[in-house]
């Protein structure tokens, strides 16, 4: 039997649903703050499957992989820069190998942390042979996708984009990252969901998502306005609330029955693809995968 | 009120608080034309223009801190509220800091050499384990913008490194940034590691980031929180006692 397709199975109708936090997860498994959480990969290969296995049996259809900072340029600030193409193929062979043919891993790329030209030091070509790397390894490693996510640039994430989409034919999703300021949603650079939805499709991208930065709440009207502008399938990962710290711990407040509803909304707008962001664990995804299965029309 | 340069007035229709309209307003009012076309072409981030303008001014006889106060620091509060405003973003703030810097390349000298007291020393650096410096540099260029002296001891600042710069350079404000909810508990680190040197007391400290919260800086024991770039300038002051 053919594999079956990620971007089939999600024009034939079918809602799609992601994984949960992979920081705070791995920090609940001896991830030290502010270590270098690619390169448990290597030292803790264990933790990186079991992650996987942990969101999969919950009721994940796909998982992304353990690769948000291996690129040059974050791996180059831990010191890692010769483990770029060990890491990424370690990460996704380690999700893959997890997943069951019905199962998905995307490969997740996160912002390089640098600006291009002019307003930072490093060229399009140079930033592009970063993506290049980085995609070209998770693809080795046997991922289905690319997801470039909690991207604030439309130029990186466009550029990223245009890369994978030069290497593979394989779906690439591109998420970005919402602040609701004064005079409402933009990222950080400026770019509301409007233009983020239309240049993304523009750009190549199959799924035009949103993750992190804020709650349930506030993703709602993310997810209304990407609805509104987005000619392909959208996709959301909410963080589970903003964090507080309860007696020296980090605590993320939304409980699932809370996300929950709030992702009925989501799907009620015609939201087609739903994980979990920073704080999000088995018992979201699990509640999750119950919000979804409940919608299915008999 | 007195802001006779026709493009600078345009700008100043961003300040839209009335407070703020007379504290950003009494900032033009002893100004001429000349240190308003510095102000002006710093908000749009015109570099090269701001570094001539700047050199034209010290050239003429400008003394170096009208040239500062009236030309740089009074342009970079109203890029500050347009930033808090959504009017502009992270890029068109970051445009105007290389703006702001160009000028402080002849100012500064004159400055140094003149011994004149800045309005507070600062130490910043994202905390121990954290590599994302955006929000930091923000806050540096605005503190600078805003008059206070900034010592960036980059990223990944470790709890001994940041007190080493406090005793150095008798600073008597530390900003501490954190994007990472896994490193944000290293701001408390280093607050507690400020208490066991006995040096608690001789420094305020201000915490940011992206995580960041009022509750958690209250948690850890910090001085002030500011969401923002624009915030942590005023906090800086208040803290200090400083007006304006």
């Amino acid at each position: 039997m053919d594999k079956i397709d990620f971007l089939d199975l999600l024009n034939s109708g079918v809602t799609l649903l992601g994984d949960g936090a992979t920081g705070s997860y791995l920090q609940t498994k001896g991830l030290e703050p502010g270590g270098c959480p690619e390169y448990m990969c290597d030292s803790h290969p264990d933790v990186i499957k079991g992650m996987a296995k942990n969101y999969l049996e919950n009721g994940s259809n796909f998982v992304l992989t353990n690769s948000f900072g291996g690129n040059p340029f974050m791996l180059k600030k831990y010191g890692h820069k010769d483990l770029i193409k060990t890491l990424n193929i370690k990460a996704a062979q380690l999700a893959r190998s997890e997943a069951k043919d019905d199962q998905f891993v995307i490969g997740s790329i996160g912002p390089t942390g640098e600006f291009l030209k002019p307003l930072g030091d490093v060229s399009e070509g140079e930033m592009s042979q970063a993506f290049h790397q980085q995609i070209s390894a998770l693809l080795e490693g046997g991922v289905d996708g690319i997801i470039f996510e909690t991207m604030t640039s439309i130029e990186e994430i466009t550029l990223g984009i245009k890369t994978a989409k030069q290497i593979t034919d394989k779906p690439v999703i591109g998420s970005m990252v919402f602040d609701k300021g004064p005079r409402g949603l933009f990222t950080m650079m400026g770019i509301t969901p409007e233009k983020a939805a239309k240049d993304l499709v523009d750009s190549g991208a199959d799924v035009v998502a949103s993750n992190c930065g804020n709650g349930s709440e506030i993703m709602v009207e993310v997810a209304s306005e990407l609805m509104m502008y987005s000619e392909n399938p959208v996709m959301i990962q909410s963080n589970a609330g903003i964090p507080e710290i309860i007696n020296g711990k980090i605590v993320y407040n939304e409980k699932p029955e809370f996300m929950a509803k709030n992702y009925l909304k989501m799907l009620d707008l015609g939201v087609k693809i739903l994980g979990g962001c920073c704080g999000t664990d088995k018992h979201h995804i699990k509640e999750f995968r119950k919000l979804i299965d409940s919608q299915i029309k008999i | 009120m007195a802001i006779i340069h026709e493009g600078l007035s345009e700008e100043f229709k961003y300040v839209t608080k009335q407070n703020e309209q007379e504290h950003i307003g009494a900032m033009f009012d002893s100004s001429d034309l000349l240190m308003q076309e510095i102000a002006f072409n710093l908000i749009k981030g015109n570099n090269n223009e701001v570094y001539d303008l700047v050199k034209k001014a010290l050239d003429q006889n400008y003394e170096a801190n009208t040239v500062l106060d009236d030309g740089l620091i009074a342009g970079m509060a109203i890029v500050g509220v347009k930033f808090r405003d959504n009017v502009i973003f992270v890029p068109e703030v970051l445009i105007s800091a290389r703006a702001m810097k160009a000028g402080m390349e002849h100012i500064d000298p004159i400055l140094s050499a003149s011994g004149v007291e800045p309005i507070g020393t600062v130490i910043m650096g994202t905390v121990k384990g954290d590599l994302h410096d955006i929000g930091k540099n923000l806050c540096i260029m605005m503190l600078r913008g805003g008059g206070f002296t900034v010592h960036d001891l980059g990223v990944d600042t470790k709890p001994d490194e940041f007190i080493d710069a406090v005793l150095e350079h008798e600073a008597t404000v530390v900003g501490m940034s954190a994007l990472l909810t896994t490193t944000m508990p290293n701001m408390g680190v280093t607050i507690e590691a400020f208490e066991e040197a006995g040096l608690r007391d001789e420094v305020k400290i201000l915490v940011g980031g992206a995580p960041v919260t009022k509750n958690f800086a209250d948690e850890m024991g910090a001085d002030g929180y500011g969401s923002n770039a624009v915030e942590c300038v005023q906090i800086a002051k208040d803290i200090l006692g400083v007006k304006g």
